[in-house]
């Protein structure tokens, strides 16, 4: 077999040999220590709940409201996070006059706000979609301020050489090279927007995953609640893929991506 | 390949320029300096590093201004940098999420205009710099001295009948930079550029050079122009012959007094 082939293999049979052991321990630990099914359920319970909530349509319609919630926020707070952070990393004035505030927002602990999000926009969708954008801002902010400020300056001067005007010296140069730093805080940001929804709902909500969990925390049905973590993990596993691909497709040609010959 | 209709004369004007530093002090880059280059020639300046070379070499593309004096290029001061003015640095300084023949074209790209002549151009270019068949290639992809001809097709697309170049074999190794400077020599043949070269290798400057300025430290001043009297076309050989040490050694001796002194 060909050296890929066997990496190949290896990458996916190794992963399914520990989730096999860990699910084993996993079964045979709350037998024999005789755990109580409201504490921890056997993973197979586990499993039925999934299936139940899968075909009943139960996880599909919460998973709808947490994902518009992630996807909303995440896009709502990046994009403004990008701006803020261009504007600061481009402008003095803009500096000057907003930097200190956003350190000074970003060291509020973000949970402790989320009650006002659901006072001020109610208990739907809108509350959620706020509060994981302002969870998601800060990292993009930042990033795209060291992001913009990394550039080269032989290649600032290059640009002047040609007499590329500052419009077209910040698309076609700075944004390129600020890139890989934008890129790994979508990817923290993309994270935290998952928390961000999942939190919100704990807050006060009418669905979506983490209003489920509360639901079930409240009548003990454990096996439920952790069929909805599997579903809250794949959903974050998803759309970090997402990025990623993004990520790849955009920065082919940074040493990043580019990695070792096969 | 022609490059341009004349080669322009480069008039470099009791140029000063004076930093200071964040202390105060005041520091003399370059002091009187007067430089004609002729319609075509090369010229190089040499000099240990901190004697205002590079210092120079931004003021006559625009990228900063003099503090007295003035650079006229075909007669027209140079204030900010211009077309007819081409630079390449140090480093190739290559956009690395373009291809060879997209760095070739950021010029004419910034300037909203790439039609087929460009595109044919910078391909003719490429292919004077022995380039061809590495159009779609990414720069992570060429060698240094590759990224180099690059950059040197780059600062040719705008058509400048004045190439500035800020010792722009520097960071190769020895054999490559060899063979650059006698590529550079067949490209300055073909274009008929005026050329400003700034190099801290004597030999590189006596091989390439119609004229050889000397330029001594604190403050930055043309200590010496030798006129290089090697019957062109030259090559490596010409290392070896002894008009080129004597030359070599002139040079050496002024650089040695000055920084000894």
């Amino acid at each position: 077999m060909r050296r890929w082939g066997r990496d190949a293999l290896l990458a996916v049979a190794l992963p399914s040999i520990t989730l096999v052991v860990l699910l084993a321990l996993w079964d045979w630990a709350v037998v024999h220590f005789n755990v109580p099914s409201t504490l921890l359920a056997r993973p197979g319970a586990v499993v039925s709940e999934l299936y139940y909530g899968v075909t009943s349509g139960l996880l599909a319609k919460h998973t709808m409201i947490t994902m518009q919630e992630v996807v909303y926020g995440f896009a709502v707070g990046s994009l403004a996070g990008f701006v803020l952070g261009a504007a600061v990393a481009e402008s003095t004035w803009t500096r000057l006059a907003l930097y200190p505030f956003l350190v000074a927002f970003q060291m509020i602990p973000k949970v402790a706000i989320a009650p006002l999000f659901i006072i001020w926009l109610g208990y739907g969708v809108t509350s959620k979609v706020a509060f994981t954008a302002s969870i998601t801002f800060f990292p993009v902010v930042i990033n795209t301020i060291v992001g913009l400020r990394s550039v080269d300056t032989e290649v600032l001067e290059m640009m002047r050489v040609f007499r590329a005007s500052r419009w077209q010296t910040f698309w076609q140069v700075k944004m390129h090279f600020a890139l890989p730093y934008l890129f790994a805080s979508l990817e923290v940001a993309m994270v935290l927007s998952v928390i961000g929804a999942v939190v919100a709902e704990f807050v006060g909500a009418t669905g979506g995953l983490g209003y489920l969990i509360l639901q079930q925390m409240h009548t003990l049905e454990t096996a439920r609640v952790f069929a909805v973590l599997v579903v809250l993990s794949l959903l974050g596993i998803v759309l970090s893929w997402v990025i990623r691909v993004a990520a790849r497709k955009a920065l082919f040609w940074h040493e990043s991506e580019r990695g070792t010959p096969s | 390949m022609t490059t341009q209709s004349r080669a322009r004369d480069v008039r470099i004007l009791d140029l000063s320029k004076t930093f200071e530093t964040k202390s105060g002090e005041q520091i003399h880059a370059l002091k009187d300096v007067n430089l004609h280059i002729q319609p075509g020639e090369f010229v190089s300046v040499v000099g240990t590093s901190g004697c205002g070379k590079s210092t120079l070499m931004r003021i006559v593309c625009g990228l900063i201004s003099a503090t007295r004096g003035r650079v006229l290029v075909s007669g027209q001061p140079v204030e900010r940098p211009r077309d007819d003015v081409g630079v390449v640095f140090q480093n190739a300084v290559l956009l690395p999420w373009k291809t060879v023949k997209d760095n070739v074209l950021v010029p004419m790209d910034l300037r909203d205009r790439r039609r087929p002549e460009h595109e044919q151009r910078a391909e003719a270019l490429l292919a004077m710099t022995a380039l061809t068949g590495f159009e779609s290639k990414y720069p992570f992809e060429l060698s240094g001295g590759m990224r180099q001809r690059v950059s040197i097709c780059r600062a040719l697309m705008c058509q400048p009948s004045f190439l500035a170049l800020d010792e722009p074999f520097g960071a190769l190794d020895a054999m490559t930079r060899e063979a650059m400077n006698l590529e550079l020599m067949r490209i300055c043949g073909e274009t008929r550029a005026t050329v400003l070269f700034i190099t801290h290798s004597v030999p590189e400057a006596v091989l390439l050079s119609d004229r050889v300025v000397v330029m001594t430290p604190r403050p930055g001043r043309i200590a010496d122009v030798i006129d290089v009297r090697l019957p062109r076309p030259r090559t490596l050989k010409d290392y070896a012959s002894d008009l080129f040490n004597d030359y070599t050694t002139r040079i050496r001796e002024h650089l040695g007094a000055e920084t000894l002194a």
